[in-house]
């Protein structure tokens, strides 16, 4: 039943619950017959699983959103190489608490385990180790792509029947795999094409797609190479720092170490302290229980008043939050739930922000030993007296991302959270927009509401490139802002900027 | 390790189930009417670690029964677990309208479950051990306007697993009814989502719990017994009144 739909509805958010959006939704539940929810009738579409990303980029105000969050089957599993092959809205989470107890984990994980694979793709995910393993898309080995348009007349596609790929290890055909019958039959209806996309195979739409923001098809079945662990354990080193030059310091020497690192900068400090923070590096235990997550306890229950998180409680909590460690390195031992995923332990936090909703900024600084374009972004947070409650530091590795709109590059990356106070909030973050832009940096669009889209643009050269693998049917509230003024904007058949 | 058998095994809480039984290592053969469903399901099992047999049925034809059991039970090597998880959401205007879709409804999720567990009854009774689930529903228990036709198959399948219950308990054999409220699952996609639905997830687990042993007769989520004990209780010139 992939075609049931209802009515507009505001249900469906991002996670920053900002800005709102009205929705069709179709909920597909089997990935045979999901040429149905592309069917052409109620404007574009644009899948949708768990709308963890944090602006707009998930959502697609006035068209169809593709609940896809009932496409949470496995494929195939190879115990022996752990490769996996699953549905498109198999969750982070669903993964792990497959995997752990069989001795494998993600490759990269983002901060929260609510992600489908599909969305870890179509934003290209990054994660602690960076540095070591590059983005969530280098893991990926192979996924199937549902267009709506005949993939014919693309350049360098070829088109395949579903579930075809045989022969890649650990995945064993079986009976249902005939379901392509099927889906020539329904081409009728569609003219669309079902698509096996790696890095060999329709290499050009592979690399669209991974960090496409679900602009290139629906993916159906994502396959990734998960990798081996021996504890569910971390050995993990919390270390302080007094500023900017010491965290980028103690990064460096932790990269080399420890395959797991991320710093938590006080942005409410200024002055003497700015910079501060707490740098947390990990490394794997080489022996412990292989024991999944359990499942959390604490819901936030309703929306918190908007002066819950004000300026002067951000300044308390980071304080606190700084001091409550006295020791310069603290050693403990966690279990990878709490290290990767602290926040995932309070269902919906993003309700603390108030009705109002959140506003993230992750931004990525080219660095060259000079911390000052980070140091002016502190100070223009701590002049504007608007906290950050969560300000992420993280160098970024030099291994290069396979998606024409992937986010990661060399160089420092940083995010914000904002309670969204309106005008105020935006005219910081265009101050901040104006410093990424002098130093050459660009903002991550899973985590943004806002960028002009002359900034996208210029941050992303490879827009156009990557327009023209935006499947017809297929839009969204993000990238019709960032790309609607763009005619008026050159005339020329290059690159805009 | 069981061997256990689910009918209708493409329903998005026969398939939670069935992960959860696959977890703790039970023999499954699975049986449903789509073969890229059953597919996807039997797939998802084996990728999990699961010896998982599977077979295409159309289960409201009761003249394959007889055939499609002995089936199963030879190819697991008997029979200690059955769930029949199958059913339909009747379109209760259609039903209204003309008597052969209220016909057609109360023979899928009624009369068929019956010629069923008939069959099960006797083969379980014979081999005196067993356990058959079947899931009813908490629609089941009063009549109501808006969906009295799949209402009053669920009650009478209630009813009938009440009494078979009856029946074999002498023979050591389990008979547990299962009765879920609103779970949110491809059959209610077109219903507007509250909270009161359930996950699937939720669910499977009750039912894991109940074909385990304990109570007979359970309401998934547990509180729909409250909000059914208070339905029940009120006085039908009220209730006819109200519009439920």
């Amino acid at each position: 039943m992939s075609g049931a739909e209802s009515a507009y509805t505001s249900q469906y958010t991002s996670w920053g619950r900002y800005p709102r959006a009205q929705h069709r939704v179709r909920r597909l539940a089997w990935r045979h017959d999901a040429e149905a929810a592309l069917t052409p009738g109620d404007g574009t579409v644009l899948p949708y699983a768990y709308g963890r990303s944090y602006g707009d980029v998930c959502l697609n105000d006035g068209g169809t959103l593709i609940d896809t969050r009932a496409l949470n089957r496995l494929i195939a599993f190879d115990p022996q190489t752990g490769v996996l092959r699953a549905e498109a809205g198999v969750s982070l989470e669903q993964v792990l608490a497959f995997a752990v107890p069989r001795g494998f984990f993600l490759p990269v994980s983002p901060g929260t385990r609510y992600v489908s694979l599909a969305g870890a793709v179509a934003n290209d995910v990054h994660g602690k180790n960076h540095h070591r393993a590059g983005t969530f898309g280098r893991h990926v080995r192979a996924f199937e792509l549902l267009r709506s348009d005949s993939a014919s007349g693309r350049a360098g596609c070829t088109r395949t029947r579903t579930d075809s790929a045989s022969g890649r290890a650990g995945c064993t055909r079986t009976r249902t795999d005939s379901a392509s019958g099927r889906a020539g039959c329904t081409r009728t209806r569609t003219d669309g094409a079902r698509l096996v996309c790696s890095p060999e195979e329709n290499p050009e739409l592979f690399r669209a797609t991974v960090g496409g923001l679900g602009l290139t098809g629906l993916m159906l079945w994502v396959e990734i190479a998960l990798k081996p662990i021996r504890s569910a354990e971390l050995e993990v080193e919390t270390i302080k720092f007094a500023n900017l030059d010491e965290f980028f310091e103690l990064s460096a020497e932790s990269d080399a170490t420890h395959d797991y690192t991320v710093a938590w900068v006080d942005c409410a400090a200024s002055g003497a302290t700015l910079g501060r923070g707490l740098l947390m590096r990990g490394n794997e235990a080489a022996d412990g229980p292989l024991t999944p997550h359990t499942t959390r306890r604490l819901n936030v229950p309703l929306e918190a008043p908007n002066a819950l998180l004000n300026p002067l409680s951000i300044r308390a909590f980071n304080a606190l939050y700084y001091h409550k460690r006295r020791a310069k390195v603290v050693r403990t031992r966690q279990h990878y739930s709490s290290f990767f995923y602290p926040l995932d332990a309070l269902g919906g936090w993003n309700k603390l922000y108030g009705p109002r909703g959140l506003l993230q900024y992750q931004c990525v600084l080219p660095y060259a030993g000079d911390a000052g374009p980070l140091k002016m972004i502190f100070r223009a947070v701590a002049d504007s007296g608007m906290g950050s409650p969560l300000a992420v530091l993280k160098v970024f590795g030099d291994l290069p991302s396979p998606g024409m709109l992937s986010f990661p590059r060399p160089g420092v990356t940083l995010a914000l959270d904002f309670p969204n106070a309106g005008a105020r909030t935006l005219a910081l973050l265009a101050r901040l927009d104006d410093i990424v832009r002098a130093e050459g940096g660009r903002l991550y669009p899973a985590k943004d509401a806002r960028m002009s889209g002359r900034d996208f643009r210029r941050f992303y050269p490879q827009w156009r490139a990557f327009a023209r693998f935006v499947d017809p049917r297929f839009s969204s509230s993000f990238w019709r802002r960032v790309t609607q003024d763009a005619a008026q904007e050159t005339g020329g058949d290059g690159e805009d900027v | 390790m069981r061997r256990t058998l689910i009918l209708g095994a493409t329903s998005a809480i026969a398939a939670a189930t069935a992960r959860l039984l696959t977890e703790r290592g039970d023999a499954l053969y699975l049986v449903a009417r789509d073969a890229a469903k059953l597919g996807a399901v039997a797939q998802d099992l084996r990728a999990r670690g699961a010896a998982v047999q599977s077979a295409v049925a159309d289960l409201t034809d009761t003249k394959r029964h007889e055939a499609l059991l002995a089936a199963a039970a030879d190819a697991l090597g008997g029979l200690d677990v059955v769930l029949i998880a199958y059913g339909t959401l009747a379109d209760q205007a259609a039903c209204e309208a003309d008597y052969r879709v209220a016909e057609r409804e109360l023979r899928t999720n009624l009369l068929s479950v019956v010629s069923l567990l008939t069959h099960l009854a006797n083969r379980m009774e014979a081999q005196r051990s067993g356990t058959i689930a079947v899931i009813s529903s908490v629609a089941g228990d009063r009549g109501r306007a808006s969906n009295y036709v799949y209402g009053s198959a669920k009650g009478a399948l209630s009813l009938f697993a009440q009494g078979l219950r009856n029946r074999l308990h002498p023979s050591g054999v389990r008979v547990v009814t299962i009765k879920p409220g609103l779970v949110d699952t491809p059959m209610t996609a077109h219903l507007k989502k509250n909270p009161l639905f359930a996950s699937p997830e939720a669910v499977a687990k009750g039912v894991v719990r109940a074909l385990d042993g304990g109570p007979e007769v359970v309401y998934l989520p547990a509180f729909w017994h409250l909000v059914m004990l208070g339905i029940r209780a009120l006085p039908e010139g009220l209730f006819k009144r109200l519009r439920l």
